[in-house]
């Protein structure tokens, strides 16, 4: 069981010639293993700023991050340790994998940097991991442009998986694939979820997507946590005007065409 | 046909002529209605994007458009066969009679010029006749109307955001007062309450003009709250043609199902989504 206390975060940049602009203001939640969080909020809300504080691309300005009551090393191979349990995928497979190498290379990477397997055994793991995202092992020895979008961020997500993290962020991690695998690669991510008893902390603009594939909700406003709670709560009656504005600018055909909708609500509110 | 029609697309095929061929679009033919927004989606690939460089004669080689014809109703009454026209006739019909609005437009700005002399440059083109100070209080009005401002007609791309910049493509569009606009993922990149300011918009001022708009885009959803009619397009063919309510009550083709099912709803049942009951039982 492992869990991460995300706690009065707060993160500002210096905006040149217009002072200060506060990205993050004091948010905090608690992500554990097994438990899906999603964030959502408009572009600019501070979302992937978050995300860039667990990974340590960026640092808070105050506030405190502790993985299992430890604060985040700064460097070394503390620093090493806490990136093999939290890892990230990211949101453009098409950028996120280096063309110059192979799929391969891509896997075997966090393999050998984090000692996850005995070197004999890391081409049967890149083969494991491989399959793990229902990917032909044989793919292995592809470069990344004789992949599809979504072969390419199944690849993305066997990578994170590599270091057999308990902690996974993930950034918009299907936006830039087409509609039609966009259902396949969530349902790959929550499948393997259960299996590894992950935390994810999903990032997404999609409200739909938030509420299925997860358990709580954080609405994030400029910087600001304006509401969060039980997925399907938050988005069937919000309490926040904000929520309401992004529920109701989302296309729903539902309430279009009036279908289950009314029953639906129904249930929830019991 | 009625004189109610402003385009006929008439078994239109567009080959990649590679080894081996690609055909890209098979047979398709739609008509589209004065002031209506048609739909078009599908899944990537499925040659949506091929069919709107087509009907603008887009198309770079190898694509070439094998067979059938796309005929543009004038509103003057004369009939403009789009797939013989000359260079010059090109000139004059491109964004004159049908401007289009492309896929990642917000990044299709020229970043070194200011966005008001991008939006002179179409009137500069296409109506020579106009002065200067004339072209400069046309631009304004322009970003106006699409309501990003006159005040911004100085500022660089990179000074607007991708909503602005998004609206600066639409009055560009705009600019000569087209009778079709053709919007390729006109909001892909946009954030929902983004995205809906400028549906709002754009149904605004096709109310306000009356041009038609062939909007393209995968997400269904949308289209069933926008379009007038939706066509569903998959492997080159448009496989099925009908009203929002229709398709969502009924689509008569499995393969609309199965694109509809794609989308989890927002207030609904969870669909074909994995997590529900099964995970619920676990974790808890």
């Amino acid at each position: 069981m492992t869990t991460l206390e995300f706690s009065h975060v707060s993160r500002s940049y210096k905006v040149r010639g217009a002072g200060t602009l506060k990205a993050l203001d004091d948010v905090s939640f608690t992500l554990v293993s097994g438990k899906t969080i999603a964030l959502v909020g408009q572009s600019g809300s501070g979302k992937s700023t978050i995300a860039k504080i667990l990974t340590q691309l960026e640092s808070a300005s105050s506030g405190s991050i502790l993985l299992d009551g430890k604060p985040i090393p700064r460097r070394g191979r503390a620093l090493r340790a806490y990136r093999q349990s939290v890892r990230m995928v990211f949101q453009d497979p098409y950028a996120s994998l280096n063309p110059y190498h192979s799929i391969r290379h891509h896997l075997e990477r966090p393999l050998r940097l984090h000692r996850v397997v005995p070197k004999r055994e890391i081409d049967s793991e890149v083969a494991r991991l491989l399959e793990r995202v229902k990917l032909d092992p044989a793919l292995a020895d592809r470069s990344p442009h004789e992949l599809s979008g979504g072969q390419r961020q199944r690849v993305a997500i066997a990578r994170a998986l590599a270091s057999r993290p308990s902690l996974l962020i993930a950034d918009e991690p299907v936006s830039m694939l087409d509609v039609s695998i966009r259902l396949g690669v969530l349902n790959l991510l929550a499948e393997l979820q259960r299996e590894s008893n992950l935390g994810v902390l999903y990032i997404t603009h999609d409200l739909a997507t938030a509420r299925h594939f997860s358990d709580e909700i954080m609405v994030l406003n400029r910087g600001v946590v304006v509401e969060r709670g039980p997925a399907d709560r938050v988005i069937l009656e919000p309490e926040h005007e904000y929520t309401r504005r992004l529920r109701d600018a989302s296309p729903n055909p539902d309430t279009l065409f009036g279908a289950s909708t009314g029953t639906r609500r129904e249930e929830a509110g019991e | 046909m009625t004189d109610q029609t402003l385009l006929t697309i008439d078994e239109i095929d567009v080959v990649y002529d590679v080894d081996p061929p690609v055909h890209a679009v098979r047979g398709v033919s739609l008509e589209l209605a004065r002031g209506e927004i048609l739909g078009l989606a599908g899944e990537s690939g499925c040659g949506k994007t091929t069919l709107a460089y087509a009907i603008q004669r887009l198309l770079k080689p190898p694509a070439v458009i094998s067979a059938g014809g796309v005929i543009f109703h004038d509103r003057d009454g004369t009939d403009i066969d789009i797939t013989a026209l000359d260079t010059d006739g090109l000139r004059r019909f491109r964004w004159d009679k049908a401007s289009m609005v492309f896929q990642g437009a917000m990044n299709a700005l020229n970043p070194v010029k200011n966005i008001g002399s991008q939006l002179d440059d179409v009137f500069r083109t296409h109506r020579p006749g106009m002065g200067k100070a004339e072209r400069r209080e046309a631009c304004a009005e322009l970003l106006d109307i699409v309501k990003v401002g006159r005040d911004r007609l100085r500022s660089y791309p990179h000074e607007l955001s991708g909503g602005m910049r998004q609206r600066v493509m639409i009055a560009m569009a705009l600019a000569l007062k087209p009778q079709l606009m053709i919007m390729d993922e006109p909001t892909t990149a946009l954030d929902v309450l983004i995205q809906r300011e400028i549906l709002q918009q754009i149904s605004e001022l096709r109310t306000q003009f009356g041009f038609s708009v062939i909007f393209i885009t995968h997400d269904l959803p949308l289209l069933l709250e926008i379009s007038d009619r939706i066509a569903i397009m998959r492997a080159g063919e448009v496989v099925e043609l009908d009203t929002p309510a229709n398709i969502y009550h009924g689509a008569a083709h499995e393969y609309t199902r199965t694109l509809l099912s794609s989308f989890p709803s927002l207030t609904g049942d969870r669909g074909g989504f994995l997590r529900g009951e099964q995970n619920t039982g676990a974790t808890r």
